[in-house]
């Protein structure tokens, strides 16, 4: 096993000094244990215990025993909020692993952590402090040259508003997070913030879920309390099933649609058949963009259906449904111009359009409503 | 500790609804006044349900970036934030006249000062007039000027007017312009007939909107007659019947409306030391003498 002092991490005076000073009122953290009382100073590690320590022999056990100062020292040098701390512990896995193996994987290459898309390297700062490396998942074997680097957490606001493809990213939870940048060398702090502009709230909703505290609100409770122009939206709801949300959920709530995993039902006792998505963080109710595409499904839900007669050969019926999927599942823009072996493919679809559009755009020639016949 | 929390509209489809509401609180943190500054929104994330646990401060002003009270300010926000006990006569107000209540949030433990909106309060006129100032780069734009303040109209809700005529005749009493009027989108005074409202050559037109967006860039540019088509773009200043029209694009793009959000939180009793004068100072035209009706 090497040394301490051979992985760079050192005891410094402040983390001794504030060892000292907090020996009074206790410390517990990962293993060790530190008291102070008439008898003299007790310092205490997984595997040893010293007890009637002076403070210079205190000094001395800790100055021995250097990853777990620190690491007592990095979780309680600052007032961090509980969210805050419990997250950046479960990046490093530290109520799994002990303060050993995390140093050694901290000095080894770091650890690596995901969180969405974004991809999440803790290293050893000095003095057994934590350095934050945050990135796509696309670029985490990207060197760091390469990529656009920041270091100022509200920068990330920009970086994140378009895909790749320049397109404006209204779900901040889509996959659809741009590639090409990183935030080098954050704090734990730095990195929260990053963290909660990339994906706004996931750590604070996570959390309240670890606890067992977080506050689910179903789709019928969110549609009650809707008003204004979304107030329609909870006629959707008819008391005839609730088939039209599990169409809801799969559109949107999917995981290639939404990172987040959707925790809310129907309702307290229906639950919604489609699956919830794997992600780490929970989606707790129905979002913004839920709610103004079930608006417009509200109105478009209230029409009957009807019976058309169109005239295709079954390749046209398949290449209907080709298209309704490349579009569904977003790769009609990955479909090769030259690819006419794929029903989406454009000259593909436009052969169709001339053949089976009449003037005025209907398929087949077929009237949407009866009285244009 | 303390935090401010913008709240603003946000657009699934505009890229820059939210651009504003960013440099406003950019602005806002810079003055160091409050130990978080955050920005939530209604069609963007965090939204309003989610915001305050992201917070770590006991305290929260939180201050509605929209133009009027109405819809948003009375029903939406506050139920969204989970004010249980907001009641809109909290504000006792008459529609412009609404500072701010304090009240708690249903899901943290925090006290919520939940403020009246950014178009409402007095110091939106001086912005009005920043704005005029900038569009003409003339600090000391005024004589032998026209400024007409453009609103939505009544249409969805009768405080939106208001909001507009308030400013406009708070403006009328500085005597700083030859002459200004409130017109509207949607009823008399037009907007489409601006020409016909003023004596003065060169009309200064600030649309009371908070982001640039749909109505600012293409309907009130084309209702105007600056340009046939928004997407060729228009001079400024554009001659329109005789008239030099200087179109000032969203009051609420200003940098000055930082100022009126710490304002509302100051009034509401956030502890905002000398910021006032400081992003008064930082956000004024070069040159400009500083003389304002909040003054």
């Amino acid at each position: 096993m090497p040394t301490a002092r051979a992985w760079g991490t050192d005891v410094n005076d402040t983390q001794l000094d504030a060892l000292v000073a907090a020996a009074d009122e206790g410390v517990d953290c990962d293993g060790l244990q530190v008291a102070e009382s008439e008898a003299g100073y007790t310092f205490a590690l997984p595997e040893e215990t010293h007890e009637g320590l002076d403070e210079s022999e205190l000094r001395e056990r800790a100055t021995e025993n250097p990853w777990f100062v620190s690491n007592w020292h990095y979780w309680n040098e600052r007032d961090r909020p509980e969210a805050e701390t419990a997250y950046l512990r479960w990046l490093e896995g530290a109520d799994e692993r002990s303060v050993p193996e995390r140093y050694d994987a901290l000095a080894d290459g770091g650890i690596e952590a995901s969180w969405g898309e974004l991809a999440i390297e803790i290293g050893l700062g000095d003095d057994g402090d934590r350095t934050y490396t945050l990135c796509h998942e696309d670029d985490a074997d990207a060197d760091t040259a390469a990529l656009d680097v920041h270091t100022d957490p509200l920068e990330a606001r920009e970086l994140v508003k378009h895909d790749d493809r320049g397109r404006y990213r209204p779900l901040k939870t889509a996959p659809t997070l741009p590639t090409g940048w990183a935030f080098l060398d954050l704090d734990g702090r730095a990195l929260a913030r990053t963290v909660d502009i990339v994906y706004p709230a996931t750590v604070a909703n996570w959390h309240l879920e670890q606890q067992g505290d977080l506050d689910i609100s179903n789709w019928r409770e969110t549609m009650e309390r809707q008003t204004g122009i979304y107030g329609v939206v909870e006629t959707w709801d008819r008391g005839e099933g609730h088939e039209h949300v599990d169409w809801v959920a799969e559109a949107c709530c999917a995981d290639s649609q939404c990172l987040k995993r959707r925790e809310w039902e129907y309702d307290d006792d229906t639950e919604i058949t489609v699956d919830g998505g794997d992600g780490a963080f929970p989606c707790r109710e129905p979002c913004s963009l839920v709610i103004a595409a079930a608006r417009q499904w509200t109105k478009l839900e209230g029409e009957q259906s009807k019976t058309y007669e169109f005239e295709l050969t079954p390749s046209e019926k398949e290449q209907i449904e080709d298209i309704i999927d490349a579009v569904a599942d977003g790769e009609a823009d990955d479909i090769r111009e030259a690819d006419v072996y794929e029903g989406a493919n454009r000259y593909r679809t436009r052969f169709l359009r001339a053949k089976r559009f009449d003037e005025e755009g209907r398929l087949c020639g077929v009237p949407t409503d009866d009285e244009e016949s | 500790m303390q935090a401010l929390v913008i709240v603003a509209h946000g657009s699934h489809l505009n890229p820059d609804a939210s651009t504003p509401t960013y440099e406003h609180a950019d602005t806002v943190r810079a003055a160091g006044v409050f130990d978080e500054v955050r920005t939530a929104f209604w069609k963007e994330e965090p939204s309003f349900r989610e915001v305050l646990r992201t917070i770590e401060s006991e305290e929260v002003y939180v201050v509605p970036l929209f133009i009027s009270e109405g819809y948003f300010t009375e029903q939406v926000i506050p139920r969204e934030l989970r004010l249980d006990d907001w009641d809109v006569a909290e504000w006792d107000s008459d529609g412009t006249s609404a500072t701010h209540t304090t009240l708690a949030a249903g899901d943290v433990e925090k006290t919520v000062h939940y403020c009246g909106p950014v178009g409402t309060h007095d110091a939106m006129s001086d912005v009005i007039v920043r704005r005029a100032e900038t569009v003409t780069d003339d600090p000391d734009v005024g004589p032998g000027f026209g400024l007409a303040v453009v609103g939505h109209g009544t249409e969805r809700n009768e405080n939106s007017a208001k909001a507009i005529e308030y400013h406009a005749e708070r403006i009328g009493e500085m005597g700083r312009f030859d002459e200004v009027k409130a017109l509207f989108m949607d009823e008399d005074p037009e907007i489409d007939d601006v020409t016909d409202f003023f004596e003065s050559d060169d009309i200064v037109v600030v649309p009371l909107f908070v982001a640039d967006g749909y109505h600012t860039q293409e309907d009130i540019p084309e209702d105007m007659g600056l340009t046939d088509d928004y997407r060729t773009g228009w001079e400024t200043p554009a001659e329109v019947d005789g008239h030099r029209i200087w179109y000032a694009g969203a009051v609420g793009t200003e940098a000055l409306t930082a100022d009126v959000i710490i304002e509302r939180a100051a009034d509401a009793g956030a502890d905002v030391g000398n910021a006032i004068e400081e992003i008064r100072r930082r956000t004024r035209v070069a040159g400009a003498d500083g003389a304002s009706v909040g003054d």
